[in-house]
């Protein structure tokens, strides 16, 4: 990324002495308890960055979140993860504070181009202005929303407590529906004295003259010019979701593109901070929802780095976790095979086949966490239950012995027959198909240095030929004493991300066959290394606990004051961020190649949007 | 050559359709046999695999989880009949990630005093994300996840808030639908009685815990009899509409049919079930109201 | 619907009379029982995900459990040629606003499933500030299956469910739907994103509590006020 010689400070306590001294008055130690990184002066905030990316090599801006410490201090804080990679090791944590009045803080954009949307959040959730930023707009909810939801002093229509339990449930619990108790019967507050009588909404031409993509010129009489604003989505068949696009078009080629995001923003982060610790384990479920085990695990190391030494997971659990993490990493690459496919107009005979070989693998969830999807079956401090016995159900309801089958003989079938087998047609029926060729090869390039400056993870950074896998680079769970090879692809075309899906597919069932022994020789052994409590308590701190997701890397950035629940609850969403870079991708191709870039990037709006 | 990537992916659909066809040949007449349907439904299969919902459908695992239900004992119970297992202590409500268990405490009417037995208890089923918690954390095993996924209704406000009378189900109603989960847990509460009844039965000087009417019986592996149907026959399914229309205790006729289908020579897998043509059934999970329909039918 | 042989609506007309032995014509009702059966087996779905309950619905629609067999492969994805809607997930405030002009934009008869805990109430993320509590606070729903997500086999039970509703929907006089009875049914006003989301409808209601002179009570701020009066 650089052209100068990388000083060989290398392990981060040193690194942190070096830039202490090369900052001397504006950076210092964050000394408050457990609490990590340094505490940057907000003016030197952008030269820091610099030094950092350029003479540390941090080049890699992974998480940027805010916190707002009310109560405590009463400031607002932007927390920075910055990592090197793809060496790998630790990350550098930086924060910057600022008054709460008047928030404004450097913007880093310019820096790290991945900071972009994350700061857009950051404005958006809690009214921190970052000076600099190209395009501070709303990015979640809409201009004209009234207020900064995610600050502690922000009370929605269901308000009922800070932090749960409620205590109107229980012993006293006269049920009541939130509407009952609003004057619209809406999950609706408008500020005091407000009508609908003078009152005028954002109008689509301004919102598409505030994406800098100019007004919509098919409206103007004397249109003699072919520039044209398209709008795909929120409602569009190959968005994956409700997506929604703006493009500027001239002609049918692509001038530039903006994300419109938000549709599926529902709150996960404010109603995490009300949640207790364990109740947001089933909330992480719904983020990438077709990874939920994955999620599960990210948030279970990221609770247990902040327990410390009061949990331990047993061996049992951690291969456990594997299991469900590989196996659902295949489900999600099948996902989105298929309907990458589907968004290059092969409408559904591969998502047919992939579908139908994720279902086997949803039976397995399914008979050991009790649901499909939602499988909510990582605990701090291992896992729900052990593996059942057989795969069956002497369900009353109907008999039926398709699934009585050992667990152990079905997971072999699955990962020895079924699982290679279905990879290799996926391969076959589409690798060299011509079309599909035509289609993805040398679309939607993304160069690494490009990758990696805007903070993109995952299949997608790889893709570029970064070789970069959390797995290997900051080791979790039991993957140090697996073998397995982190595959990368050179080009960053569409073609490459497709083709290393069906790669990793590969590794991840090198990874299963290595974890069918280990299961059966740790049978019988615990499976719960934690407290046995239905409420926990984490003691105060920081932690940023992060996880190889199928989608790219997930991180959960935790802040805890010592009680039942998370005080900041922030997801690092790799669907959300690996969009960054969708408009640089887009550039230049036609209209229909969008979707295709769109698909192979992954996204699962769960997870983007929150 | 060019064109031949494509050829090849086309071999692929061919081969797909061509198995799909030759299945549904060799079946012919028979795609609803439950051998056919295990062929259907197994790893090595290639060709067909719809589950043809709802003449045949697809067995939930003993885990699977849907919205609650509490439990009660059986109402043919000699001592406690259709007692409630739930001793109101709030832990579900507590630990529920999206609070929708509502939970009024019973109070005893003389002294005043709280008791342990919800007054009211409701699950606002619009809430909930059945995630399971609240059956994972009862201390009394007094609340689990029902199987019963067949809930759609044309009307919520009035079919959404399932109140106690609606969650409320007998204890051999968990135990047919989960037998190995319930044997063990059984095995963990020393008995088959609430814990805090055998703790009074201690207290009186009784036997802490009586046998249940199903004694915990260890997972076989295959207690299945030989021929099962999937599909659940229509005209055996229609009394049972009828039954649950009525809405009665579903008790008495637990005890008469034992015996009918041990007359048989053949084992039922579980005590109590009885045969029906060529299946086997539990009499009194049946009459359950597993085809509730909404309020506007 | 028929042009030229019967308009059932002249049937409604005041000025042709109905005997009333005659209103509950067998030929009506034969009528009414084929064209339903016809029309509950061809439903086509709008193809339109929401959040993790489309996920089952896409599964559903998979090869597994096949929506074929009810006559509802068919996902349109322009809502101008769908008869259903199935609204699957989290409907958020941002989101309904092209719910409503979607569903003003399908073609009448139409129907409406909502599907999981999400859009039939809210669901998990109900308390959250840009969810709304159930897509029928804006569009009539007629079916709702509960869940979170309701499994492939749920949802198929609330399609069977549908089925039923629209076989037993008379075409005749005193039609149980607007769209058979005195045309077709109003437009539902599209809402409005203000400072938080409005319904049109809400007009007055709006110039009412604003007299109030006060930010919307919350959930905790109305019970503590509701409890006052009690204590007092
Ligand atoms: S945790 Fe169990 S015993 Fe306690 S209130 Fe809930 S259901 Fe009743
Ligand atoms: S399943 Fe989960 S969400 Fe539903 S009532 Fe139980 S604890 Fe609450
Ligand atoms: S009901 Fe549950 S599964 Fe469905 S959209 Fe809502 S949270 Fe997701």
């Amino acid at each position: 990324m650089t052209d100068q010689v990388l000083p060989q400070v290398t392990d981060l306590p040193s690194t942190i002495a070096a830039l202490k001294e090369r900052f001397p008055n504006a950076v210092k130690d964050d000394t408050r308890n457990g609490y990590e990184g340094v505490i940057v002066d907000a003016a030197s905030l952008p030269d820091f960055a610099r030094v950092i990316r350029d003479e540390y090599g941090f080049n890699y801006l992974s998480s940027l979140t805010a916190v707002d410490y009310l109560g405590h201090g009463d400031h607002l804080e932007v927390v920075y993860h910055a990592f090197r990679v793809p060496s790998g090791g630790k990350p550098l944590v930086f924060k910057a504070q600022t008054d709460r009045q008047d928030a404004v803080i450097p913007s880093l954009v310019s820096i790290y181009p991945g900071a972009d949307f994350q700061e857009r959040e950051a404005y958006d959730l809690y009214g921190i202005h970052f000076a600099g930023h190209p395009n501070l707009k709303r990015i979640l909810l809409w201009e004209g929303f009234e207020g900064h939801p995610m600050r502690k002093d922000y009370h929605e229509a269901y308000y009922e407590q800070e932090t749960k339990p409620f205590d109107t449930r229980w012993p006293g619990g006269h049920v009541f529906r939130g509407e009952e108790y609003n004057p619209f019967g809406h999950n609706v507050r408008y500020p005091a004295g407000f009508t609908l009588d003078d009152y005028k909404p954002q109008s689509e031409a301004d919102f598409q003259q505030s994406m800098a993509l100019g007004v919509d010129i098919m409206g103007d009489p004397a249109f003699r010019t072919d520039r044209l604003v398209v709008n795909l989505g929120p409602h569009h068949p190959s968005t994956h979701g409700v997506f929604r696009m703006m493009v500027a078009l001239t002609g049918e080629t692509i001038e530039s593109l903006e994300p419109v995001m938000g549709y599926l923003h529902r709150n996960h982060e404010k109603i995490g901070e009300r949640n207790t610790w364990y109740g947001n384990m089933p909330f992480t479920d719904r983020l990438d929802y077709i990874c939920s085990m994955c999620n599960n695990l990210a948030y279970a190391i990221t609770v247990e780095q902040m327990m410390g030494g009061q949990v331990s997971v047993p061996y049992r659990a951690e291969v456990i976790r594997v299991l469900m993490a590989e196996l659902t990493r295949i489900t999600n690459h099948l996902w989105s095979i298929g309907f990458l496919l589907n968004d290059l107009g092969a409408f559904f005979t591969p998502a047919l086949y992939a579908i139908q070989t994720r279902e086997y693998i949803l039976d397995f969830f399914e008979a050991t966490a009790g649901s499909r999807m939602m499988c909510n079956y990582m605990r701090i401090g291992g896992v729900f239950k052990d593996l059942p016995q057989r795969i069956r159900s002497e369900a009353a309801l109907i008999n039926d012995r398709v699934r009585d089958m050992d667990t152990l003989e079905y997971l072999e079938q699955l990962i020895n027959d079924r699982l290679p087998r279905s990879i290799d047609e996926l391969d076959e029926l589409l690798s060299e198909s011509e079309i599909i060729k035509s289609r993805c090869i040398g679309v939607g390039l993304l160069p690494a240095e490009m990758a990696i400056a805007y903070s993109a993870s995952g299949p997608l950074l790889r893709a570029s030929g970064v070789p970069y896998d959390i797995r290997r680079a900051n080791p979790y769970s039991i993957y140090p004493e697996l073998e397995f090879d982190i595959c990368t692809r050179p080009n960053g075309d569409i073609y490459d991300r497709y083709y290393l899906r069906l790669d990793e597919m590969r590794q991840s069932v090198r990874i299963l066959k290595q974890i069918l022994p280990r299961l059966k020789d740790t049978q019988g052994q615990p499976i719960f290394g934690g407290k046995t409590s239905y409420s926990i308590k984490v003691p105060a701190g920081e932690a940023y606990g992060f996880a190889e997701n199928p989608k790219g890397e997930l991180g959960f950035y935790l802040v805890s004051m010592g009680g039942g629940n998370p005080w900041r609850y922030h997801v690092r969403a790799p669907s959300f961020i690996n969009l960054t870079p969708l408009g640089e991708m887009c550039k230049g191709h036609k209209v229909a190649d969008v979707v295709a870039v769109l698909g192979s990037i992954d996204i699962v709006l769960g997870e983007t949007d929150r | 050559m060019y064109g031949s990537g494509i050829l090849k992916g086309l071999g692929v659909t061919f081969r797909h359709l061509i198995t799909t066809f030759i299945d549904d040949i060799q079946w012919l007449g028979r795609k609803r046999d439950v051998d056919v349907f295990q062929q259907k439904q197994s790893l090595a299969n290639r060709g067909l695999v719809t589950v043809e919902y709802p003449d045949e459908k697809l067995a939930v695992p003993e885990r699977f989880r849907f919205t609650p239900f509490l439990i009660t004992y059986n109402q043919d119970d000699p001592d406690y009949p259709g007692k409630d297992w739930c001793t109101s202590c709030g832990i579900c409500a507590k630990v529920c990630p999206p609070q929708c268990i509502w939970i009024v405490r019973g109070t005893d009417p003389k002294t005043g005093r709280p008791k342990p037995e919800p007054e009211q208890f409701y699950i606002d089923i619009d809430i909930c994300m059945n995630c399971g918690y609240c059956a994972e954390y009862c201390p009394f095993d007094a609340i689990k996840m029902d199987h019963n996924y067949e809930l759609a209704s044309y009307e919520r406000t009035s079919a959404h808030i399932h109140d106690k009378a609606r969650l409320s189900r007998e204890i051999r109603y968990w135990q047919s639908i989960a037998p190995t989960i319930a044997a063990e847990e059984e095995a963990a509460r020393g008995g088959y009685d609430h814990t805090d009844v055998q703790k009074a039965r201690k207290k009186a000087g009784l036997e802490p815990s009586r046998p249940g009417p199903y004694a915990a019986k260890p997972a076989e592996p295959e207690p299945a009899p030989a021929a099962v149907a999937v599909a659940e026959p229509p005209a055996a399914a229609a009394p049972q509409i009828e039954a649950s229309k009525t809405e009665s205790a579903p008790a008495p006729k637990a005890e008469a049919t034992p015996p009918a289908s041990a007359a048989d020579g053949e084992t039922p897998p579980h005590p109590g079930w009885v045969k029906r043509g060529k299946r086997w059934i539990d009499p009194n999970a049946k009459v359950e109201p597993v085809r509730r329909k909404g309020k506007g039918e | 619907m028929s042009n030229g042989e019967i308009n059932l609506r002249d049937l409604q007309h005041p000025d042709i009379p109905v005997p009333e032995e005659m209103q509950s014509n067998i030929a009506v009702t034969s009528l009414s029982s084929l064209y339903n059966w016809a029309r509950s087996r061809s439903i086509w779905p709008m193809l339109f995900g929401l959040a993790c309950c489309a996920i089952e619905m896409i599964a559903t629609a998979a090869s597994r459990f096949d929506l074929a067999r009810f006559g509802m492969e068919v996902m349109r994805a322009s809502p101008r040629q769908a008869d259903l809607m199935i609204v699957s997930g989290t409907v958020t405030k941002k989101m309904v606003v092209p719910i409503v002009r979607l569903y003003n934009q399908m073609p009448e008869p139409k129907y409406v499933l909502a599907m999981g805990a999400c859009a039939s109430g809210g669901g998990p993320f109900k308390e959250g500030y840009n969810v709304v509590s159930g897509i029928d606070k804006y569009i009539p729903v007629d079916v709702y299956v509960p869940g979170c997500p309701p499994t492939p086999q749920a949802l198929l039970y609330g399609l069977i469910a549908l089925q039923k509703k629209i076989e037993r929907q008379s075409l005749g006089v005193g039609a149980s739907v607007p769209w058979y009875g005195g045309g077709p049914s109003e437009e539902v006003p599209i809402p409005i994103l203000g400072p938080d989301i409005i319904d049109p409808r809400h007009a007055e209601l709006l110039r009412k509590e604003a007299q109030k002179n006060r930010p919307t009570p919350t959930v905790s701020e109305a019970l503590a006020e509701s409890a006052q009066p009690e204590s007092a």
